[in-house]
C-alpha cells in the first residue's frame, strides 16, 4: 500500500537519522518482558534503544513476592526487581502508568491509551495475565478484588485493618496463599473451592488431603466442593451465597479462581490468538517483528501460569533478538512450592494416578511426609513430593529427562540407598540450564560461570553477584551445594575452620593459641606479628581479637576501646537516630520503689524518649543523647546493667519459693547471685540465663544459654538454648542437689565457652557444633578440670570493673567519647 | 562527580588541638551548624566527614571502627573511604568530606565559604 510504504520509508529515514539503533519496544514492564531485557541487555547492550510501557504504576517487582508483602515480612520497597534508576542507568525509556491499545503491525507502530505513537522495529508483548473474576452478580461490589498486582495488596491491607472477615475464592497456589496472608493479618479466612481437593493441578489427592490438614492447624478455614453463584451485600459484599443454597458472612472476597492471559492488545491487532498469543519456539507471534514473552503467551497449546517458563522462555527471546544462536523452546516441566506457608509441596510432570501408570508410594504420617513417582513403562513420568522436598532438584530431573527407573534409582527414591546420593552427585547430575533460584530466575550454569569469573567464595558473594538467595531463602542449600561442587578442595563451609576474616587465612583457635604462645598482649601486635593482609584489621577481627586477649590475659590486657563496637564503647546501646539507650542494673528483675523513683526522675529530667520494660526484667530509658549519658547515669546512680554487651545480659526469675504456692526452689535469690556474680564478664556473645523455682518454667529456661529449672530434689542445669532468630531448646546439662555445686558447674560451663567458643557465637551453635557429652565431659564428670575452670574465671571475674561511674569518673574520657562540642 | 577542593572556596576554622582527637575514635563536632564526624588514624593524619551515613537510612558515622584510612560505620558496618568519603562496594554514595589541615598542633576544618 502507498501509505504504508510512505510510513515505512519514514521509519527508515528518522531511524537512519538517529542512532544507529534498533527500536525495541516492550509492552507490560512485569517480570516476564524485563528479565528477557535483562539477559538481553547482556548479550546485546548496544543494539536496542529501549522503551518500556507499563500499565502499572510502578517500576517491575517481584509479583510472586506479594505474599510476604502481604503477611508483613517484606515491604515494597524490598520486592522492587528494577527501581527507577536502573532504567535510567540502562538508557531505557519507561512510561509507566500507560496502556497500549493497539498495534498497527503493518506501519509498526503501538498506540497508548492517549493516542500517542510510538514506533518500533521489535516488539514485545509481556501483557501477563488478569485474575479470572467470576462473571456471578456481585462481582463488581466494593471489596471483591483479585491477588495480582501492589494495589490489590494495598487494598488488602487496608480491609484488614477495618473488617474482620475474608473469603478466597480458588484453592489452588494462589489462592493458599492469599489465604495464608490474610490469617496473618488478623482475618478469619475461608477459602472456598469448587474441586474436592486442594491444589489438584499440583498433587495428588493423598497430598492435598495433607496439606489441608496442615493448613487448617495454621489457621486457615475450608469449604471444599462449594460452587459460588452470589455475592450478596449493599455496595459493599456480605457474604457468599453458593449453589446448594448456604452462605458464608464475608466483607472481602479474593477471586483467586484462575488466571487468563491478558491477550486484549493482540485480539485488537489483528494478531494471532488462542488462550493466550500464540508463539512459535522462538517467541515469535503471528505478526512480523512481534514477539511475546510469559503469561499472556500460548506455546504449543499451553499457557503457563508460573514463574520458571518465564524466565525459560525469556532466555530464548533475548538470544533471538540478541543475534545469539539458540535452541528452541520447547515448554517447561512445571514444579511448585507454595512457600509462605512454610509447608514444602513439589510437583513436576503427571502426578494423578491412572490405570497405564505404575505408582510407588511411600507416606509417613509420623514426619507428616508423603512421596510419590509415576513412571509409564519404565519411565519416570512425574511425581508428587508432600513435607519434605529435599528431593525436588533430583525428582525435577529426573522427571525432565524422562529417567528409567531402575534399583539404584529405586532405593534413592525409597530413602533405602545404602551409599545414598550424596548432594555432590545431585549437583553433578543437574543440567546448567536448571533455575535454581525461581524467584530470580538463576540457573545452576550462571552461577557456576559467577564463581569462576568472579572467584567467589561464599553465598553472600553468590548472592550479590547473581542475585541467587536473595528473595525467599529457599535455595540456599542448593546454592551451598553447588559452591561446595564447584569449588572442591579450595571449599570452605560458612562455620567452619576459615579465617576468622577476610584479613587472615587463621581460624580462631589459631589466633588464640598464637596469643597464648608467642605471649601477645595488644591488637596491633596480633594483627603485626600474624601477619594480617590488612594492617589494622577491619569490624569483624578487631572486636575479636580484643576479647580473645581479655580472655586470655584478664587483667593484664588494657581495653582498647578503639576495636570496641559502638555499643560496648560506649557502654549504650546506639539507635537509629543516634541517641542511646540507658539499662541500669535490676538483678534478677527485682526492684524496689526507691529505685523506681530514681528511674522515674531521670526518665523526666532527661526527657527521655520512652520508658520501657525489656524482655529481660529491667527498666530500658530510650532516647538518651550522647551527651547526657554520664549525666543521666550519675542521677541514677546505678550500676549499669550491660544490654548493649557481649557479656551477661540478665538472669530472668520467677518469684519462686519466696511467695509462689508451686515454688520448689529460691529462684530469685540464686538468680540474683548467679547475676552478681557473672555480671561485667567479657563473652563470646551474649549470654543469658534464667532461673525457675519449678518445672512450669515461668521464667523460660528452655530458651536460655543456661538455664536452670528448681524441683524438691534440687536443680536441674540447661544449657545452649537460644530463643532469637534461630530459636533452639536448652539441653539438660546434669542434675545437683546442692546451689554450691549448681553455681560451681555453671561457672566451669560459661569459663569453657569463653575458651572455646568463636567470636559472636552463640552457646546454642557452640553446644550444638561441640556435643552436650564432650561439655558434660569437662565441666561436670572431670573434677579436677571443672575446678580449674572455676579457678580461671575467678581470676578473670577479679579485674572486671563498673564501666559507667568509670567514665563519670574520668573528663577525658568524658570529653573524648561522649563531648557535644559545639564550635562556631 | 567533581572533587569539592577543586572549585569550592573553604574557609578553616580551628576545631581544637591535635591532643584533643584521640587515635581511631571519631569525634563528632557541630561547627558553623555542620554536623561533623572526626577522625584521627594512626599515622596522625586527620580526616572530617558530614556526620551522615551514605547508606539509605542513614544515621551517624563518628562511632565506627577505624581500621587504616577506613571507616566501618555503626550502624550498618559500612565500609567507608575516609579519604574521600565513598562508600565500598557493594554499597552505594558517599558521606560529604570536607579537608583538614593542622596548623602548628591546632587542626582545622575547611568549610564552604
Amino acid at each position: 500500500m502507498k501509505e504504508d510504504q510512505a510510513l515505512r520509508n519514514d521509519t527508515i529515514a528518522r531511524r537512519a537519522a538517529s542512532s544507529a539503533k534498533e527500536r525495541l519496544v516492550l509492552i507490560g514492564n512485569g517480570m516476564a518482558g524485563m528479565n528477557a531485557i535483562e539477559q538481553l541487555l547482556k548479550l546485546a547492550p548496544s543494539r536496542y534503544e529501549i522503551t518500556v510501557f507499563g500499565n502499572e504504576p510502578h517500576p517491575n517487582y517481584n509479583r510472586i513476592m506479594l505474599s510476604y508483602v502481604l503477611e508483613g515480612s517484606k515491604t515494597m520497597e524490598d520486592i522492587i526487581l528494577h527501581p527507577l534508576a536502573w532504567y535510567e542507568e540502562n538508557g531505557i525509556t519507561l512510561h509507566t502508568g500507560t496502556a497500549i491499545t493497539h498495534i498497527d503491525t503493518n506501519g509498526h507502530v503501538v498506540y497508548t491509551e492517549d493516542g500517542m505513537a510510538h514506533s518500533y522495529d521489535k516488539l514485545i508483548i509481556a501483557t501477563g495475565s488478569n485474575p479470572i473474576i467470576l462473571p456471578i452478580p456481585g462481582a463488581d461490589k466494593e471489596g471483591v478484588i483479585g491477588f495480582r498486582d501492589i494495589a490489590d495488596c494495598q487494598a488488602m491491607l487496608q480491609a484488614s485493618a477495618v473488617y474482620r472477615k475474608a473469603a478466597v475464592i480458588g484453592g489452588g497456589l494462589l489462592g493458599l496463599e492469599a489465604a495464608k496472608g490474610l490469617v496473618q493479618l488478623g482475618m478469619e479466612t475461608t477459602v472456598v473451592h469448587l474441586m474436592p481437593h486442594l491444589m489438584e493441578r499440583q498433587l495428588d489427592p493423598q497430598a492435598s488431603i495433607m496439606l489441608k490438614a496442615e493448613l487448617e492447624r495454621q489457621g486457615i478455614r475450608f469449604l471444599l466442593e462449594k460452587q459460588t453463584n452470589e455475592l450478596v451485600g449493599d455496595a459493599r459484599v456480605q457474604a457468599l451465597r453458593f449453589g446448594d443454597g448456604t452462605e458464608l458472612e464475608a466483607d472481602l472476597v479474593i477471586m483467586a479462581a484462575g488466571i487468563r492471559p491478558n491477550i486484549k492488545v493482540a485480539e485488537n491487532s489483528g494478531i494471532h490468538t488462542g488462550r493466550g498469543i500464540v508463539v512459535d519456539d522462538y517467541m515469535q507471534t503471528s505478526a512480523p517483528d512481534v514477539y511475546a514473552v510469559g503469561e499472556c503467551t500460548e506455546h504449543r497449546g499451553v499457557c503457563y501460569g508460573l514463574v520458571a517458563p518465564l524466565f525459560e522462555q525469556g532466555q530464548v527471546l533475548a538470544k533471538r533478538l540478541g543475534g545469539v544462536d539458540t535452541a528452541p523452546y520447547e515448554g517447561s516441566f512445571t514444579s511448585t512450592k507454595l512457600k509462605i506457608s512454610g509447608v514444602d509441596v513439589f510437583s513436576a510432570g503427571i502426578f494423578q494416578d491412572s490405570p497405564e501408570l505404575t505408582v510407588l508410594r511411600k507416606q509417613d504420617d509420623w514426619k507428616g511426609t508423603y512421596k510419590k513417582l509415576l513412571l509409564r513403562d519404565k519411565t519416570i513420568v512425574g511425581g508428587v513430593l508432600f513435607g519434605d522436598v529435599s528431593d525436588s532438584a533430583v525428582m525435577n530431573q529426573w522427571v525432565r529427562s524422562q529417567a528409567v527407573m531402575t534399583e539404584a534409582l529405586y532405593e534413592e527414591f525409597m530413602g533405602t540407598a545404602s551409599g545414598g546420593k550424596s548432594p555432590m552427585d545431585r549437583i553433578a547430575a543437574m543440567p546448567d540450564d536448571e533455575i535454581v533460584c525461581g524467584c530470580n530466575g538463576v540457573s545452576k550454569g550462571h552461577i557456576v560461570q559467577a564463581i569462576h569469573e568472579h572467584g567467589l567464595s561464599t553465598l553472600d558473594e553468590i548472592k550479590a553477584c547473581t542475585k541467587a538467595t536473595n528473595s525467599c531463602g529457599g535455595c540456599k542449600g542448593t546454592v551451598e551445594n553447588i559452591l561446595q561442587y564447584t569449588l572442591g578442595d579450595q571449599y570452605q563451609a560458612a562455620g567452619a575452620a576459615a579465617g576468622i576474616c577476610d584479613c587472615t587465612k587463621l581460624g580462631r583457635d589459631e589466633v588464640v593459641e598464637a596469643i597464648r604462645s608467642k605471649q601477645l598482649t595488644t591488637v596491633k601486635e596480633v594483627m603485626h606479628v600474624l601477619e594480617w593482609s590488612h594492617p589494622e584489621g577491619c569490624s569483624k577481627c578487631r572486636p575479636a581479637i580484643n576479647y580473645f586477649l581479655h580472655m586470655v590475659w584478664p587483667g593484664i590486657h588494657e581495653e582498647e576501646p578503639d576495636s570496641r563496637f559502638v555499643n560496648e564503647r560506649l557502654n549504650a546501646n546506639i539507635q537509629k537516630d543516634g541517641t542511646y539507650t540507658v539499662i541500669p542494673r535490676m538483678y534478677a528483675g527485682v526492684t524496689t520503689p526507691e529505685e523506681l523513683k530514681r528511674i522515674a526522675d531521670a526518665a523526666v529530667k532527661y526527657n527521655v524518649g520512652m520508658v520501657k520494660v525489656t524482655g529481660g526484667s529491667r527498666i530500658d530509658l530510650v532516647g538518651v543523647k550522647k551527651e547526657d549519658l554520664p549525666d543521666i547515669w550519675a542521677d541514677l546512680d546505678m550500676p549499669s546493667g550491660y544490654g548493649y554487651a557481649k557479656a551477661l545480659r540478665t538472669v530472668k526469675t520467677c518469684v519462686g519459693s519466696l511467695y509462689c504456692r508451686f515454688g520448689t526452689q529460691d529462684s530469685v535469690n540464686m538468680g540474683v547471685r548467679l547475676e552478681k556474680m557473672f555480671e561485667r564478664l567479657d563473652m563470646p556473645a551474649k549470654l543469658k540465663m534464667a532461673v525457675n523455682g519449678c518445672p512450669r518454667n515461668c521464667a523460660e529456661s528452655c530458651t536460655k544459654d543456661v538455664g536452670i529449672v528448681g524441683n524438691d530434689g534440687g536443680w536441674e542445669l540447661y544449657v545452649g538454648g537460644n530463643g532469637g532468630i534461630k530459636p533452639r531448646l536448652a539441653e539438660l546439662l546434669c542434675k545437683v542437689q546442692s546451689d554450691d555445686e549448681l553455681v560451681e558447674i555453671i561457672a566451669a560451663f560459661v569459663q569453657y565457652y569463653r575458651e572455646h567458643a568463636s567470636y559472636l557465637e552463640r552457646t546454642s551453635d557452640w553446644v550444638e557444633r561441640t556435643g552436650i557429652e564432650a561439655i558434660r565431659a569437662a565441666v561436670v564428670d572431670d573434677m579436677a578440670k571443672r575446678l580449674e575452670l572455676n579457678a580461671r574465671i575467678q581470676a578473670a571475674l577479679a579485674t572486671v570493673s563498673e564501666p559507667w561511674s568509670k567514665v563519670i569518673n574520668n573528663p577525658q574520657t568524658r570529653r573524648e567519647l561522649y563531648g557535644n562540642t559545639t564550635i562556631g | 562527580m567533581k572533587l569539592q577542593s577543586e572549585t569550592t572556596e573553604y574557609t578553616y576554622h580551628t576545631l581544637g588541638s591535635l591532643k584533643e582527637f584521640p587515635l581511631r575514635i571519631g569525634r563528632k563536632i557541630v561547627m558553623e551548624g555542620i554536623e561533623l564526624a572526626v577522625f584521627r588514624t594512626t599515622d596522625d593524619r586527620l580526616y572530617a566527614l558530614e556526620n551522615r551515613n551514605p547508606h539509605p537510612k542513614g544515621g551517624t558515622l563518628a562511632e565506627g571502627i577505624v581500621s587504616g584510612h577506613d571507616l566501618y560505620d555503626p550502624l550498618y558496618n559500612v565500609r567507608i573511604d575516609l579519604q574521600t568519603g565513598k562508600a565500598y562496594a557493594p554499597d552505594e554514595g558517599a558521606a560529604r568530606s570536607y579537608p583538614v589541615r593542622i596548623e602548628g598542633n591546632q587542626v582545622q576544618v575547611g568549610l564552604p565559604k
